[in-house]
């Protein structure tokens, strides 16, 4: 577990992913050099995966996102895969989860328009295998991006 | 809307990797000048393409075991308004992501918690006393993989 200037630490860090070092430390009131070990140690932990760039897709000139929620047909043993393995080819899809729940697996689609979206779904989509069920959730707008931990 | 050509595609790709990768070295792996490639990022940047980082981290390391996936439909619509809901629901510290949906729900949230024991703690207290909650589906998160999108 964290002692007490990691977990500050982190806390700036998901708070301020792009800040350097120095910032980091001085926000979570460490010195530099205890900020830059705390965070090598979380790395060599393997707590710290890494850090990637998020894309805006809509100043990209996408400007639909859906959330589309399947459940599977599970008679098929390897619907799971199958379905995945296909998912995985659409150039649109940017996420793909799996679920303990009434849904099985969600991917989020980014479209250029409905009509882009419609082209999609038809072609692209109805046709992966094993569908039992589909619902679509159209994304309006972020009111919180995925970053802080309680801790 | 920006264009973008085959060194963007490349930039954006190796970054959506590592987002720690410095000027030089993408100067060093695509073989350009590192202004060309600060005047490129720039560029991405200003145009809001780069929207920022996520850091991937080792949940279970830090002790939570479960993320749960919300479906938020609210139940009096037009008494309570949005932006008091947005605002309860998106200071609660276990909610890590909200966004407001259209469709079967109104909002989707991201739930992470210790245990389902402590999940349910979260959903008793902080999610079904939230103002104007109605139904609310849970779906346990299995596995999450992320695709490169239409970059390619």
């Amino acid at each position: 577990m964290l002692d007490n200037d990691s977990r500050r630490l982190l806390r700036q860090l998901l708070d301020a992913p792009q800040a350097p070092v120095a910032e980091l430390a001085r926000r979570a009131g460490i010195s530099a050099t205890t900020a830059a070990r705390g965070l090598e140690r979380m790395r060599d932990q393997g707590i710290i995966r890494g850090q990637h760039a998020t894309i805006d897709w809509r100043a990209l000139g996408f400007a639909v996102e859906v959330s589309l929620r399947f459940t599977l047909e599970k008679s098929a043993p390897r619907a799971f895969d199958e379905f995945m393995e296909q998912a995985r080819k659409i150039a649109e899809v940017t996420e793909i989860q799996t679920f303990l729940g009434r849904v099985d697996v969600r991917l989020s689609l980014v479209a250029r328009d409905m009509a882009h979206y419609q082209e999609l779904y038809r072609d692209r989509i109805l046709t992966l295998p094993h569908i039992a069920d589909i619902e679509a959730l159209m994304h309006i707008a972020p009111i919180k991006r995925a970053g802080g931990l309680p801790i | 809307m920006i264009e973008l050509d085959e060194l963007d595609r490349d930039l954006l790709r190796a970054l959506v990797a590592d987002a720690t990768l410095s000027a030089g070295t993408l100067a060093r792996r695509f073989e350009r000048s590192q202004p060309a490639i600060w005047r490129r990022l720039k560029r991405l940047q200003d145009g809001g393409v780069l929207a920022g980082r996520r850091v991937d981290l080792d949940l279970e390391k830090l002790g939570f075991g479960v993320s749960v996936f919300l479906g938020v439909k609210l139940a009096t619509k037009g008494r309570v308004s949005l932006e008091d809901f947005e605002r309860v629901v998106s200071a609660i510290p276990e909610v890590r992501m909200v966004e407001h949906v259209l469709g079967l729900y109104d909002y989707r949230l991201r739930v992470v918690a210790r245990d389902i024991a402590d999940f349910e703690r979260v959903l008793r207290r902080r999610i079904m006393t939230l103002p104007g909650v109605g139904d609310v589906e849970a779906n346990v998160l299995l596995s999450e993989e992320r695709l490169p999108g239409p970059i390619g």
